[in-house]
């Protein structure tokens, strides 16, 4: 051993074209630790993370890994330094057995250079072995649970010899029983001198199973402190940090009846008994960490999933969505979380991609479009929310990520619609149009509209809603009003399912 | 980059295969100014007009980013079909003993009903069973083929009433039938394609199905349409067919789906969906055409012309995929 860390980090700078994701970083992780890193979303872990692997590499700034200083490496590079990173992703080979995913690219070999299946089974049933997985090296990956798929990608890391493992939300796609399993390896990794990095939104976890947190904000170092001497509101503190609240104002309207009442809505994977009304006017934000199951409620109740169980009614009316073409019917309109993936027609139209929704309205008496007509409009739109396009024919993926997003909600806008789901609407957007897509927002809200609001960003949440409902895995853990004194804190505490050692800690203090 | 050859540049990339068309009728008419006679012009409008037809209904196909691999076959069975209530009275006689003489209108709307109903099936397969539109039309294409072959034992259905291979005539002696009927459908599909919710439907699920659903757009029913148009074209290129040769082979139109697959690929519309124009579909037809022509009108052999059309395929598609790469 050379000294008390395995790995150091000094001053990494990580600089993407006009962002700067770690504005230097520091990081120490000791030998046979298990590290927490903890952070919002875009605090920079996940940077981090690949700088480490050698996926990265870092603008500026020192890696120390295991006593030597460490010039530029790739990820094959790195594995051989003994460093594995177990993705969130996990990307499988699903049609080939257990040992040759394990000895993917490095098949053990017989004399003529060929697979050497035997011996390729012997090597993948000891490792096995030693990580305490019960399955046969000839399963075939698909037949094995998210869980076990992971454990290969442990068994892996343990085949390279690493003495570093990253593990990116490894938790986050297991049910209870298999958190139980994963952490009594890693808590026998760590018995065996190997070193941990461990990233987990889940505060209850990183209490359990990790030694050191080390926290970051906006691709900036906060602190590092001894998980067991650092209490809950310290540590949200830590990674919430500041308070915006003003940046995201709402403009004041009356509220008025009951639009939208969801009553025990159940999905089979994802959430449970999830209830809540809004009202006319209203703004309902929805917080919650990701994988709580947010975005996953309100495509339920716009009809791309199914649900086993549960009632929706608008005005008092029970309705039945088999579809986002009844959703929208129903005056419903959805924007996507993930523009690329179910927004845009990246190679269509802005034209196009604006009237999408609305198109049988411009239809003439022999089903054709009336062009001239649907160019006024989209014009209209274009200018209301100030879409910067050089005119309706460019291609949509030829604008900004925000003018495309303003795109997405002209087209929605067009459909006219009183209830609006809103899945972080302003991700990947710069400042200014942010600030413009939340007044536009509010302005709706002010037109008597019903907006439920899905978003990560707690200050977003706490600024723009009139109530917030507060998820975690799959459940609601409140619904409540956003007070002036409501605190960042204190909604994480509910979106880690923590309220009551947090409302414990905070009056220990008083 | 200057101000000059940006445009230029531009130009090039835009409108590629047309100004390549251009060249090719430039240089054949240099060599061989007979190809330039009206004769010969019509010829070539002739010679593209089936696997032309088939191509503007395989456009709407691939722009939702399916194929369809079936047209030939079907071609084939709704002509054999629609060629046997088209027959004289005297070639009825041996099969169907007392069948009467059908005015033309018959055997023209059951070769349409029959190519409808093959890529309905098509399309309710792709919509319905999610099973890729590859595996779906490879399977019609031999099931039809195959009932093309049942129904007439494998024999050519001739002898057709002078009012169904006047389809295939000239009126005014000069102007090919085939050719008026292979321009009113390039009108209507480019009416359908630019016009109408359909099209616009169509190129929404081939640029991003998963956001066309959201958007309200019904897919399932969309897609069946599509490849409902696909078939019915079909069904129509098997009436031009019939018409101009005068008899249906079952074995008849082996291979067409892959010109006609060929032309709509040359002429720019692009296998990852939401890009096609039917313009382009003529053009790309038009090209393989003039292609065949000259080799001909040269004395070129023959087999060269399928070396030529693979090359010419694959180049427009080279030329294609950079005029879209700066996209990502």
């Amino acid at each position: 051993m050379n000294g008390e860390y395995l790995l150091e980090m000094k001053n990494i700078v990580k600089l993407f074209p006009g962002v700067q994701a770690l504005k230097g970083v520091d990081l120490q992780v000791r030998y046979g630790e298990i590290h927490a890193l903890m952070g919002e979303n875009g605090a920079g872990k996940s940077t981090l993370m690949k700088c480490i692997a050698g996926i990265y590499r870092p603008s500026s700034g020192d890696i120390i890994f295991d006593g030597a200083v460490q010039g530029p490496y790739n990820p094959s590079e790195a594995l051989k330094k003994g460093i594995s990173m177990i993705h969130q992703e996990l990307t499988p080979v699903l049609y080939r057995p257990i040992m040759e995913n394990l000895w993917l690219g490095r098949e053990p070999l017989n004399r003529f250079g060929l697979v050497n299946h035997k011996k390729m089974y012997e090597l993948t049933k000891e490792v096995l072995k030693d990580i305490e997985l019960e399955e046969d090296p000839l399963t075939l990956m698909a037949n094995l649970t998210v869980a076990k798929i992971q454990m290969v990608e442990i068994a892996k890391a343990v085949s390279y010899n690493s003495k570093l493992i990253i593990m990116d939300e490894p938790t986050s796609a297991l049910a209870e029983k298999e958190i139980k399993q994963l952490f009594s390896i890693m808590r026998k990794l760590k018995s065996q001198g190997k070193s941990i990095i461990f990233i987990s939104h889940k505060l209850d976890e990183i209490y359990e199973i990790t030694d050191q947190v080390t926290v970051y904000r906006d691709g900036i170092y906060i602190g590092s402190e001894k998980t067991a001497e650092l209490k809950i509101d310290k540590l949200i503190n830590m990674m919430v940090g500041r308070d915006v609240k003003e940046m995201f104002p709402k403009i004041p309207c009356p509220i008025g009846d009951i639009k939208l009442e969801v009553k025990n809505l159940s999905n089979r994977k994802f959430f449970k008994n999830v209830s809540f009304t809004v009202r006319r006017g209203e703004i309902l934000g929805i917080a919650g960490l990701v994988g709580a199951g947010r975005s996953e409620v309100i495509e339920t109740i716009f009809g791309m999933r199914s649900h086993t169980s549960g009632e929706i009614a608008i005005d008092g009316k029970q309705v039945e969505i088999k579809g986002p073409a009844d959703a929208i019917q129903n005056g419903m309109a959805w924007l996507t979380e993930d523009r690329r993936r179910s927004g845009l027609f990246p190679m269509l139209t802005v034209q196009l991609n604006i009237a999408i929704a609305t198109i049988p309205r411009f239809l003439n008496q022999f089903g054709l479009i009336r062009e001239s007509q649907l160019n006024r409009v989209c014009e209209d739109y274009v200018k209301k929310i100030q879409v910067k396009t050089p005119n309706l024919a460019q291609h949509v993926e030829n604008l900004s990520g925000g003018n495309q997003q303003k795109v997405l909600v002209a087209r929605w806008l067009m459909t006219n619609p009183e209830i609006l789901f809103l899945d972080e609407p302003t991700r990947g957007i710069d400042i200014g149009t942010k600030s413009e897509i939340h007044r536009l927002i509010s302005t709706l809200a002010g037109e008597g509209k019903s907006v439920i609001m899905v978003s990560s960003e707690l200050p977003e949440i706490m600024g723009m809603s009139d109530r917030i409902m507060i998820m975690h895995q799959g459940r609601v853990t409140g619904i409540i009003e956003n007070t002036r004194d409501l605190t960042q804190e204190e909604l994480m505490a509910y979106a880690t399912n923590t309220v009551e050692a947090y409302k414990k800690s905070k009056g220990e203090k008083l | 980059m200057t101000f000059s050859s940006a445009p230029v540049k531009n130009i090039v990339r835009k409108y590629g295969i047309v100004i390549v068309l251009i060249l090719m009728i430039i240089f054949l008419s240099i060599i061989q100014p007979a190809f330039l006679s009206a004769t010969n012009i019509f010829n070539v409008l002739t010679q593209s007009c089936i696997f032309g037809i088939m191509a503007l209904g395989m456009t709407f196909v691939i722009i939702s980013k399916g194929i369809d691999l079936s047209v030939g076959s079907v071609l084939a069975f709704a002509g054999v079909v629609s060629a046997s209530f088209g027959q004289v009275t005297e070639a009825t006689e041996k099969y169907f003993p007392g069948m009467p003489v059908f005015p033309v209108v018959v055997p023209v709307i059951i070769a349409l009903a029959i190519g409808a109903g093959c890529g309905f099936i098509n399309g309710w397969l792709i919509a319905k069973t999610k099973i890729p539109a590859f595996i779906a039309t490879l399977g019609m294409l031999t099931v039809a083929r195959g009932f093309a072959l049942i129904y007439t034992s494998g024999r050519p259905v001739s002898s057709l009433i002078p009012s169904l291979t006047a389809l295939g005539g000239k009126i005014f002696n000069l102007i090919p039938v085939p050719v008026i009927i292979f321009f009113i459908m390039i009108i209507i599909s480019h009416i359908l394609l630019n016009k109408t919710r359909f099209g616009k439907n169509t190129y929404a699920i081939g640029s991003n199905i998963t956001a066309a659903e959201v958007s309200g757009v019904h897919v399932s029913k969309y897609l069946i349409l599509i490849y409902t148009y696909c078939g019915l074209l079909a069904g129509l290129a098997a009436i031009v067919f019939a018409g101009r040769v005068g008899s249906v082979h079952p074995g008849a139109a082996d291979g067409y789906e892959l010109t006609a697959i060929a032309s709509t690929t040359i002429g720019g519309t692009s296998h990852s969906g939401g890009i096609g124009t039917i313009g382009g579909a003529f053009v790309g037809a038009l090209v393989l055409a003039v292609l065949r022509n000259g080799f001909t009108l040269l004395g070129v052999n023959a087999y060269w012309q399928k070396v030529a059309e693979g090359v010419i395929i694959v180049v427009a598609v080279i030329i294609d995929m950079r005029k879209n790469a700066k996209r990502d």
